[in-house]
């Protein structure tokens, strides 16, 4: 029989966070702080919504774009938090979560041997969603010292020219790193020179502990060449909804309608009158979740000060991103010994990109006892381990 | 400030001072200060705990009972409120709107010794005209919290 499959996607390594999550997962008392998805329930009124719209039998498709009365709504709302005003009829689209918003946006954008840059470490579709469109990634790997944000030397030096898209993933997933007006303003300066597209992925942009998030869109110069991903899943604790959404300028909304309507139709229709109501009437959510995600980032770092566990301060999405090198060894060593030995799963850096190497992503979508016990724990084996020299 | 640290501990009265202050980024002696301010201010009356005593053996019977009551001239309706809450059986009070005046929550062993506390003392005060007593069967949901919830974390594993 011939070989039933595609080189492409054979070649593509599976997530590496599955792989550790399988053998933590076999250990029924592991205190995981894995997850990177919010602690809360969606709130009662949004998913009140959700009911009342299965209840009235609206359970038909929606059209391919999604709800007009949604896309309205989401346009206010980028409008009313972030300053950036787009069309809801030409230039947004309602996809299933921000994940196939990225995929879309992708494939209606690039040509093989077309590059893509992605910083690392990040979320971890962007790669295979350009592999599995043709294009070549080109991978930046943040730096620490440079709180991993991504900076103007590290864009300009990955740009050739091929390259079409920069991938700009912030709040980011897994460091936490956020990018502030002046880091943008530099990054878009070179965007515009250099004439490359920029897909920034917002979806942690209500996570923002250090002022208000700012979209890279609303730099001038900057609306035309972007395509903005966001969604409910983070903001509003609506992950099993599967509901995202991207905005951008109307020929590449356009194109990503095509393939969103061939391969999904619609995002799924009680999820977008539920989420009607999340962006009318949930801003107090909103704001308390962020409130308590601060607290316990503040626990945090307190926690790895004490236990001179050197963490820059991480101001965005809901995880910190610790730094183990002095134990010499590899993040995955550090992650399995401490699973061994204290029964607490977090997620080597390296599953976000080889630059995650040396570090851990810790999770606080977790309540404050849960972090508690696991970090009294992380306490213990960081002093085994300095004993042991 | 104050309302930073009202709102943590709302849900949670065993305060660690040093976990408030971090949690909060501020520092030990701010909280401390603050909270000893806004006790003395009456602002904070008390910690308290919630307990389900329904998983205790110790019986213990609750009730709620509509008052009906007679306002004094120049006074309304504190001072029979006041005479009401003075009780210790009596664990809480409201002047309320609606068909009836005051809402009073109460506590006993027995079933007869909370109504002999309505028939002997309650129906007995001059201002009360009426009252009506409604026994508590099953406490489901107590101060903003579900008793009997399992609490679990149904998240599950899933990539990326």
């Amino acid at each position: 029989m011939r070989n039933p499959l595609s080189q492409t996607i054979v070649s593509i390594k599976p997530s590496g966070i599955r792989k550790f999550f399988d053998i933590a997962s076999e250990r029924a008392d592991a205190i995981s702080l894995g997850v990177g998805e919010p602690d809360f329930d969606t709130p009662w009124h949004i998913r009140d919504e959700g009911i009342y719209s299965l209840e009235k039998g609206r359970t038909f498709y929606t059209s391919n774009s999604g709800l007009m009365e949604l896309r309205n709504e989401i346009c206010n709302y980028y409008r009313r938090r972030f300053g950036v005003s787009y069309d809801p009829k030409t230039e947004t689209i309602i996809t299933v979560g921000g994940s196939e918003a990225i995929d879309i946006a992708i494939r209606a954008m690039i040509d093989p041997q077309d590059e893509v840059i992605v910083p690392q470490p990040s979320y971890v579709s962007y790669e295979p969603c350009a592999i599995l469109a043709g294009a070549k990634p080109v991978i930046i790997e943040l730096k620490n010292e440079d709180e991993f944000r991504l900076t103007a030397e590290e864009l300009e030096e990955a740009i050739t020219d091929k390259t079409k898209i920069l991938v700009l993933p912030f709040p980011n997933n897994p460091t936490g790193a956020i990018m502030e007006k002046e880091d943008l303003e530099k990054i878009a300066k070179i965007c515009i020179e250099k004439d490359i597209f920029v897909l920034s992925d917002e979806i942690y942009a209500e996570l923002s502990y250090k002022g208000d998030h700012v979209s890279i869109a609303s730099i001038p110069g900057m609306k035309e060449r972007t395509i903005v991903i966001n969604g409910f899943s983070k903001a509003y604790a609506m992950t099993g909804w599967r509901l995202g959404y991207a905005m951008g300028p109307a020929e590449i909304i356009t194109q990503m309608t095509k393939i969103h309507q061939f391969a999904i139709m619609c995002a799924p229709t009680t999820s977008q009158y539920a989420a009607v109501e999340a962006l009318k009437n949930g801003d107090e959510d909103v704001k308390k979740m962020r409130t308590s995600y601060n607290q316990r980032r503040n626990f945090l770092m307190n926690a790895f000060k004490e236990m001179n566990l050197p963490c820059f301060e991480p101001f965005g999405a809901f995880y910190v991103f610790p730094d183990i090198r002095e134990f010499g060894m590899t993040s995955e060593e550090f992650a399995f010994a401490f699973l061994d030995a204290q029964n607490v799963a977090v997620v080597p850096g390296t599953a976000f990109g080889s630059s995650g190497e040396g570090f851990l992503r810790i999770s606080y979508a977790y309540s404050l006892e849960r972090l508690k016990i696991a970090m009294g724990r992380l306490v213990e084996f960081v002093e085994e381990l300095r004993k042991r020299g | 400030m104050r309302e930073e640290i009202l709102n943590f501990i709302e849900k949670n009265s065993r305060i660690d001072l040093k976990e408030v202050a971090v949690c909060l980024g501020m520092t030990e002696i701010d909280v401390a200060n603050e909270l000893a301010a806004m006790e003395s201010e009456g602002i904070i009356c008390g910690y308290h705990t919630l307990i389900d005593w329904d998983k205790v053996t110790q019986e213990r019977i609750h009730a709620l009972i509509e008052v009906k009551v007679s306002p004094q001239r120049g006074k309304g309706f504190d001072e029979i409120a006041e005479r009401i809450y003075k009780y210790p059986e009596v664990q809480s009070t409201y002047l309320i709107s609606g068909g009836f005046d005051l809402l009073v929550f109460m506590e006993g062993k027995t079933l007869r010794e909370i109504s002999s506390f309505v028939s002997q003392k309650l129906s007995t005060l001059d201002s009360v005209l009426s009252t009506t007593t409604h026994f508590v069967l099953k406490k489901y949901k107590d101060h903003g919290i579900v008793l009997n919830s399992k609490n679990e974390d149904e998240r599950m594993i899933m990539t990326p």
